[in-house]
Order: C-alpha cells, then sequence, then structure tokens
C-alpha cells in the first residue's frame, strides 16, 4: 500500500519538477546570468554590469521605463472604475434572466485575438477609419482625424483589451456579495455611495486585488496594443526589449532591460499584495 | 393605547399569484406581534412591504400616523433584523451598530456613548472591538438586533432570525427575545414558521395562510379557541376523526369512521347529517380515567411510547388503525404502560371542536 | 440600489443608458471588422461598395481570398498545431499538478505551489525572451560538448510549444483544481478499499468525476496558444503561427483578408467558448 502511494506521488511531481525547472526556474537563472554579460572593447565576453548602466545613463530608457510603469497603473485604475459598474449592473441590477445572456456577451469578445480586437480599433479609428467617414459624412468635422497613435488612445486599447481579467473576478465576488448586507445597510439610512464606499467595495477588494494584478501585469507586458495603438511615440518598454533582441541583436542588453521589467511588476505586484494584505495564492484562486 | 402600526386591506400579487391577499390588522405600541405561518405563505413579503423593500399593489401601510406610501425604506421608522442577520464581516462589532448613527451624522462622543449603550441593554458590555467572526450565534443575534434599536425605530421588524441557530440556542434566544423586548419597549413584529417561538414570545399572533390572515389572537385563544382547521392544525397537535352529525344542539353528537359516537361542543350550529373534522389535543385525552362520567370513552392499543421528558406521548391506534397521540404526564402514574397494553381513554366534550370539511 | 430595493427613475435609465453604451464599446470593433470583410473594396475602410465575397474566395492575383492565401493558410494551420499539441501537454501536466497539490503532502510543497503561480505574474514577453535565451545558451552548449546540432534550442515550432506550454499550464491547473477542490476524497478511499491500488483510483473515480473541467481547461488551453502573441514572438522561427503571421500584415499596411481572417476567427472561437460554456454548464448540475 505504501510503495503504491509514493509510486503515484512521484508520477505526479515529475512532470511538474521538470516544467517549472526547465522551463520556469532555469531560463530565468539564464536571464539574470545573461544581463551581466557583455563584450569588452576586444569582442570578448566578460562578466559587466554595462547593460544596467545604459540603463541609468541613457535617459530613453529609463524615461521609456518609468511611463509604462505609469501607464499601467492608470490603465488599470480606468479599468477598475469602468469594471465596477458593468459587473455591479450583471450581478445586482439585470434581471436573473438576461444576466446569464449579458455574462456570455460580455466574455464572448475576448475569447477573440487580441489581435483581431486591436485592428478592429484600427480601422475604427484610423484618419481613412470608418469613425472618421461617418463624421466627416455628417459634417462634423471638416478635415479627417488622426485618432490613432496617441496615449489616450493607447490607454483605451490596453483598458479595452484587460477589461475582462477585471470584470471576472468583480463579477464573481459581488456573486458572493448578499442581497441583505445592502438591504441592511439602506435599512440603516445609508446613500447609494456610502453603501459603495463601506460594504460594496471592502467585500470586493480580493476580487479587486486579483483583477488589478493581472490587468496590470498584462498591461505592463503588452507589446501588441502600443506598437499598433500607440504608433512610433507609443514608447512602451516591451518595444524597447524587442528592439534590443531583433533589432540591434544585443541580447545581453535585452537580457538587462528583461530582467529590469520583471523586477519591476513583481515589485508592484508585491506592493500591492501588501497593501490588501493577500497572498499570491488566494488571489490566485 | 395608540398603534404603532396599522396595516389596512393590504395585496401584494406577482401576475397571477397573490403573495399577500387583503390583510388587515394593527398592532399596538409596545408589544411582540407574531406573524406564523408555513413557508411560502406570503409573511416575507408582507414584512419586506412594511420595511419598504416591496411595493403593495394596494392597501396602505401606516406607521404612528403616518402613510408609509411611496416611502423608501431607509426613510422609514422601521428597521429590520435579517434573516440571515447581515452584520457588516469587514467591520467589528462597533462599526456595525455605529454605521446608521454615522449615517444620521451625529457626533462621534455621542455615537460611541450610545453604542456602549445599547451594548450594555442587550448584554454584551465591552464587546465593541471584536469582529464579527469572533462572536456565537446567539451573540451575533444580539449585535444585529442591537444595530437596530439604536436606530429607536418605532418598529423593528424580525426575519425568523432564530432559524440559523441550533436547538438549543434558539430555546434559550426565544426567552432573551421577550426578556429584551419588555426591556426596551420596543414594538416587534417576529415572523416566523415556528409556533413555539411564536407561542412563548408573543403578546399577539396572526397565523397566515395562503396570503391570508387566519387568525388573529393571543397565543392562548389560538391554542384553545381556533377558528378555523387552518389553525387546529398549524398551532399544536392535533388529532382529528372525520365524521357525521348525528344529533345536533347545544352540543353535538358526532359519529366517527370507527362507528364511534362523541358528544363535543361546537362553536358554530350544524345540521344534522353535515360531514364534519373532529379535532382534540394529546393532553385532553385522559389515560385510565377514575371517573368516567361526562366522557366520551373508548379503547385503544398503545403501539410505542414517545419518551421525550415532560413532552411524552403515546402512540396509540384504535381498532380500525386509525391513531392518535396521547399524552403521557411523567408523575409516575402510567409507567407500567407497555406497547401492546389495550387501555381505555376518555376526553370532556368540552375539549372537542368541530369544523365542517 | 439593486433589484430589491426602490430605484429611482433616472438611476435605472442611466445605469441602462451606461451598459448600452459599454456594450457598442465591446463590440464595435469586433462589428466592424467583421462587416468590412463584405465590402467590394480594396481597402478595408468604408464607403459600402456592394456585397462581396472575393476577400474569401477570390482566387487572386489581384484580389487573394482567404481561402486562396497559402501562406494565412498556413500560418492557420501551424496554429492548430501548436494549440493541439499545447492543449494536450498542458492539461496532462496540469492535471498532475493538481493531484501533486492538492492530495499529496512533500516539504518544500508551499514553496513548488509559488513557483507554480509565477507564470502568473511574469509578463509574457520575458517568458519569451528568457526561454529564447536558454535554448540558445543550451544549444550552444551542446554543441561545444557534443558537437550535435539540436534543432529544439532554436527558434521553431517546438520551442513555441514549450514556450507557450509554460505558463499556459498554470491556467489549467487553476481551472481544474477550482473543481478537484470540491471533489469527495473518501470516494477515492473507498475505492481503495474495494481493492483498487491508488493510481487504478485516480483513473477510474478522480478523473472521470474531473473530467468536464478537465475538457475545459483543455478547450481555454487551446485558445489561449492560438491566439497567444507576446511569448511566441520571440521564439517563433520559419513557421509563423496566425497572430504573428498576421501581426506582420496588419504593420505593414493591411488588405480586407485580413477581415476576413477576423471574422473566420471570431466565429471559430466564438464556437468553442460557447462549447466550453455549456461544459462547465454541465458541470455545475
Amino acid at each position: 500500500m505504501k510503495s503504491g502511494f509514493r509510486l503515484s506521488f512521484w508520477l505526479f511531481l515529475a512532470p511538474v519538477l521538470l516544467w517549472l525547472f526547465l522551463l520556469i526556474v532555469l531560463p530565468h537563472i539564464d536571464l539574470l546570468l545573461l544581463s551581466f554579460r557583455g563584450e569588452n572593447d576586444m569582442g570578448d565576453l566578460v562578466w559587466t554590469i554595462d547593460n544596467y548602466k545604459n540603463f541609468f545613463i541613457e535617459p530613453i530608457y529609463w524615461y521609456t521605463f518609468v511611463r509604462t510603469a505609469l501607464y499601467a497603473i492608470v490603465t488599470t485604475l480606468c479599468t477598475f472604475v469602468l469594471a465596477l459598474p458593468v459587473s455591479f449592473y450583471i450581478v445586482k441590477l439585470a434581471r436573473p434572466r438576461t444576466r446569464g445572456f449579458l455574462t456570455v456577451l460580455l466574455l464572448l469578445p475576448f475569447w477573440v485575438s487580441e489581435l483581431v480586437r486591436v485592428y478592429g480599433w484600427m480601422i475604427l479609428l484610423r484618419e481613412s477609419g470608418v469613425l472618421n467617414y461617418f463624421l466627416l459624412k455628417t459634417g462634423l468635422v471638416q478635415q479627417p482625424v488622426e485618432m490613432l497613435y496617441n496615449d489616450v488612445t493607447m490607454i483605451m486599447g490596453l483598458v479595452y483589451t484587460s477589461m475582462l481579467f477585471m470584470v471576472v473576478p468583480l463579477i464573481s465576488a459581488m456573486e458572493s456579495l448578499d442581497d441583505s448586507l445592502i438591504e441592511a445597510a439602506s435599512d440603516l439610512e445609508a446613500s447609494r455611495f456610502t453603501i459603495l464606499r463601506t460594504i460594496i467595495i471592502p467585500h470586493c477588494k480580493p476580487g479587486i486585488t486579483s483583477g488589478a494584478i493581472v490587468v496590470f501585469m498584462l498591461a505592463l507586458g503588452n507589446y501588441l496594443t502600443p506598437n499598433l495603438m500607440g504608433g512610433k511615440n507609443s514608447l512602451w518598454f516591451t518595444e524597447q526589449i524587442y528592439n534590443q533582441f531583433i533589432a540591434s541583436f544585443n541580447w545581453n542588453q535585452g537580457a538587462a532591460f528583461g530582467f529590469l521589467l520583471l523586477v519591476l511588476s513583481s515589485c508592484i505586484i508585491w506592493v500591492g499584495l501588501k497593501l490588501s494584505r493577500h497572498r499570491l495564492g488566494e488571489v490566485a484562486a | 393605547m395608540a398603534n404603532d402600526l396599522s396595516v389596512g386591506n393590504l395585496i401584494r400579487s406577482f401576475g397571477d399569484f397573490t403573495a399577500v391577499d387583503n390583510v388587515s390588522f394593527d398592532v399596538p405600541q409596545g408589544s411582540f406581534f407574531s406573524i406564523l405561518g408555513p413557508s411560502g405563505c406570503g409573511k416575507t413579503t408582507l414584512l419586506r412591504m412594511i420595511a419598504g423593500f416591496d411595493e403593495p399593489s394596494s392597501g396602505t401601510i401606516t406607521i404612528r400616523d403616518q402613510d408609509m406610501r411611496g416611502v423608501p425604506p431607509n426613510k422609514r421608522p422601521v428597521n429590520l433584523v435579517f434573516q440571515h442577520l447581515a452584520l457588516f464581516p469587514m467591520m467589528n462589532v462597533a462599526d456595525n451598530i455605529a454605521f446608521g448613527l454615522k449615517r444620521r451624522g451625529m457626533k462621534s462622543t455621542e455615537i460611541v456613548r450610545r453604542i456602549e449603550a445599547i451594548l450594555e441593554r442587550v448584554d454584551l458590555p465591552g464587546y465593541g472591538k471584536k469582529q464579527i467572526r469572533q462572536l456565537s450565534g446567539g451573540q451575533k443575534q444580539r449585535v444585529a438586533i442591537a444595530r437596530c434599536l439604536v436606530m429607536e425605530p418605532s418598529v423593528l421588524l424580525l426575519d425568523e432570525p432564530l432559524g440559523a441557530l441550533d436547538l438549543k440556542l434558539r430555546e434559550q434566544m426565544k426567552v432573551e427575545l421577550k426578556k429584551l423586548q419588555a426591556k426596551v419597549g420596543t414594538t416587534f413584529i417576529y415572523i416566523t414558521h415556528d409556533q413555539s417561538e411564536a407561542l412563548v414570545m408573543s403578546d399577539h399572533i396572526a397565523v397566515m395562510n395562503e396570503g391570508r390572515f387566519e387568525q388573529v389572537g393571543s397565543p392562548r385563544e389560538l391554542y384553545s379557541e381556533p377558528q378555523t382547521p387552518f389553525v387546529a392544525r398549524f398551532v399544536g397537535d392535533n388529532n382529528v376523526w372525520s365524521g357525521e352529525v348525528v344529533e345536533s344542539g347545544e352540543r353535538l353528537t358526532v359519529r366517527t369512521g370507527e362507528e364511534l359516537l362523541f358528544t363535543t361542543r361546537s362553536h358554530k350550529s350544524y345540521a344534522k347529517g353535515s360531514r364534519v373534522d373532529l379535532f382534540l389535543r394529546p393532553e385532553a385525552l385522559r389515560i385510565e380515567p377514575t371517573d368516567t362520567n361526562d366522557l366520551n370513552t373508548f379503547e385503544v392499543d398503545v403501539k410505542t411510547i414517545l419518551f421525550d421528558g415532560a413532552n411524552s406521548r403515546l402512540l396509540t391506534v384504535m381498532p380500525g388503525g386509525h391513531e392518535l397521540l396521547v399524552s403521557l404526564p411523567q408523575n409516575r402514574q402510567f409507567d407500567h404502560i407497555r406497547p401492546g397494553d389495550r387501555i381505555l381513554l376518555g376526553w370532556h366534550p368540552d375539549a372537542g371542536l368541530c369544523f365542517k370539511v | 440600489m439593486i433589484r430589491s430595493l426602490p430605484n429611482s427613475r433616472a438611476y435605472s435609465w442611466s445605469f441602462n443608458l451606461f451598459i448600452i453604451c459599454y456594450f457598442i464599446f465591446l463590440f464595435a470593433p469586433l462589428l466592424v471588422t467583421c462587416v468590412l470583410a463584405f465590402n467590394d473594396s480594396n481597402f478595408p475602410s468604408l464607403p459600402w461598395n456592394g456585397f462581396s465575397l472575393d476577400w474569401f474566395i477570390s482566387p487572386g492575383p489581384e484580389r487573394l481570398g482567404i481561402f486562396h492565401d497559402d501562406q494565412n493558410l498556413r500560418s492557420i494551420w501551424t496554429s492548430f498545431q501548436t494549440a493541439f499539441w499545447v492543449a494536450i501537454m498542458s492539461t496532462v501536466v496540469g492535471t498532475c499538478s493538481d493531484f501533486l497539490f492538492e492530495q499529496e503532502a512533500f516539504p518544500f510543497k508551499n514553496w513548488l505551489y509559488f513557483l507554480m503561480l509565477a507564470p502568473l505574474v511574469i509578463p509574457g514577453v520575458i517568458l519569451g525572451i528568457s526561454l529564447l535565451l536558454a535554448a540558445n545558451s543550451a544549444g550552444t552548449y551542446f554543441e561545444a560538448n557534443f558537437g550535435i546540432d539540436v534543432g529544439l534550442f532554436r527558434p521553431s515550432f517546438w520551442l513555441v510549444v514549450l514556450g507557450q506550454f509554460s505558463f499556459i499550464t498554470t491556467f489549467v491547473t487553476l481551472v481544474v483544481s477550482a473543481r478537484l477542490k470540491k471533489f469527495d476524497t473518501s470516494l477515492e478511499e473507498a475505492a481503495m478499499i474495494l481493492g483498487a491500488t491508488r493510481i487504478e483510483a485516480v483513473w477510474h473515480i478522480t478523473l472521470r468525476y474531473l473530467r468536464p473541467a478537465v475538457i475545459g481547461a483543455a478547450a481555454v488551453a487551446f485558445l489561449m496558444s492560438f491566439e497567444n502573441f507576446n511569448t511566441t514572438l520571440f521564439l517563433v522561427g520559419s513557421e509563423p503561427t496566425l497572430p504573428i503571421n498576421l501581426y506582420l500584415q496588419v504593420r505593414d499596411g493591411s488588405t480586407p483578408v485580413i477581415n476576413s481572417i477576423s471574422l473566420l476567427l471570431i466565429a471559430g472561437t466564438s464556437c468553442l467558448a460557447l462549447v466550453n460554456l455549456y461544459f462547465s454548464k454541465k458541470e455545475e448540475d
């Protein structure tokens, strides 16, 4: 009996260990090591911190870095502000029959490739796009307006792309909120805003935390949306990494950037978890 | 005495279904009023209309002489203790109680004073800093009530708040709730499907069935003078015979299915030959009566003894197979009775009740 | 505020209006993309020149419909193969990891669990570059020490599969564990009392119970793989997957053939999503 238990244990453990160590741990150690390698004046590979020095010396690098972090936070806030009323409506206001239908409708666009969604926004918003066509037709504008390739559009695109990951945890958090708590608060003479502030948001905090972490992480690591909707001025840090790898073929520099991005995202997520007093395991569940 | 709550001709229908059907009643100030009925009888709908969470289709609700039509729940002088209490888990006891007072913009020193006073009243002094999950079931109960009482409502509504407690605690809370109501003097309106809760605590009880009030009265009236067969069956236990009236008059003579003739009182007169149901409480049946004058007597076989302390009964069966419950007083007088014994039962005509089928 | 509380008309209506606007925001880009796939025009824009199926069936050379577009068809096929292998591998390993974390006790379990969750918070781009670096390092090492050139270590089909597998497995683990948590382990014990070995018990009892969740997780894995962009971007070799191929086309100027591909993608993923939804509904029953 005992040996049977052990056999099954190793059977479960082995693939998981292989997966985590070969595909997660080793590559990231390699990333860290390679970020400290570089060519010296002779063209030999040596240990160096030049890659990190470059980052701090070259203003465009850390400017992009800070900008990316701030915009990812702005995206997370916008997503939350938009997702809160939507999920509230679906859980607490929509009629039970339309509720399932609305939920499916809400999720459907996110099953479609991000590229398709971004492409849709491009043909809607660009200078020769659908929106401009209607604006010109109705005479609201005389000249077509370029609505793509600016920061606002880029953030809207990021919000659109990561919406789902805020709405879903918020919906499940609100489903566990007993209606009678809201009724009790109302019975005790609370206004709508007070109920939102003192009952709904505190109750949904775990959902908000997990949603915010995922949205932040996705926005920070996004490449498609800033690249296609923000255009040349998007200055997103993933693009710097891409350029180092694919355009300049300077893998060591790219590794350093990658590691910095990883540290940034881990730090902000850690702070987020500390502030909301949650653990990663709880958030994932 | 003035009425705290008056309800007049209240109707609430959902499509074809009428949940509350033309209900009228008054609740005098300071009384403990229960609405008792099986689940689905419309009592929760009625309560939610009084609280303002639901609008009546027609009829009036008046609280302290003020018409409540169109008044939202947060503006009504009533507070509701929810079925599952709805204590805010994200706040501690003091914050829960302070919640409503803060909404009124009361000064924080005054709020602290009132919280202490009300916690004292519900026998939980010093519990303000506790988290809700640290409380026992009975303590949660009292916090939920304190949270409402601190608002000084004209009427406190309670929606089966004891339902979630275990039996022992429920028995204890019944007494406590009754004492608390007597102490604070606020009008309580209590919804329940548990007749013992209603009987123990209430000054007045309304028995509700299928959206209507069957009878309103004191616990004793409901128990000893039920006005409808539903009340007779629902409040307390009853043995039932169906039979036919063979002699009408001040007292009826009824022939049961087993061809037994019983004399019984009746609060209505029934024509000879009409079919009736005869109700009789288990405690009205006397075992082996010494003086059988004026009594209806008959013999039964003891099937089993349902021992339950002071509430023990005999399950007996009549020759025709009809089962009867008989109270078994625990004064050692009947310790000799064993299953299978044949015993004589007798009951006084004043104890029976007849209703037309 | 909520259904059971009386709401003012203004409140209800403004909320309804907000939700309608939100759903327009959600579906506008997809709708525009689909409609323009049928426009008889050489550009994915208005004006509407009439209905045409050219971008689906025209054999070229002026207009090349998707059903004759070998390059795009090839990338779709590549994506299918990738998604197929990723779904299989991640479902198997993800289920193993569920059994490991839910039913076994071993030292460093929390530590390993944390590691298992890590791919959730590692940006996809970083996962991509670190795998690229590690594969490259391994390739160099093998070539230098054993003189063999292992194809797997260069950007290629299988490297893409591994890259996607490395983070999709975490999602599979989370989806399946939700159901495994509800499993009554006494059923497994009952099977073992009746003479089954642990592995037989898992096979006949637990896995059967988990089946709907496993199928659902496989569908999620398939979709995630099919539309993955960030990780794939760095690992892709001579066979681009569909999102990569589409990205290159969108970046360098687009023709409505992208609309027709998008339409097919939207239709396909919606079907798969609905099937998945159906299974998860069944799971609840």
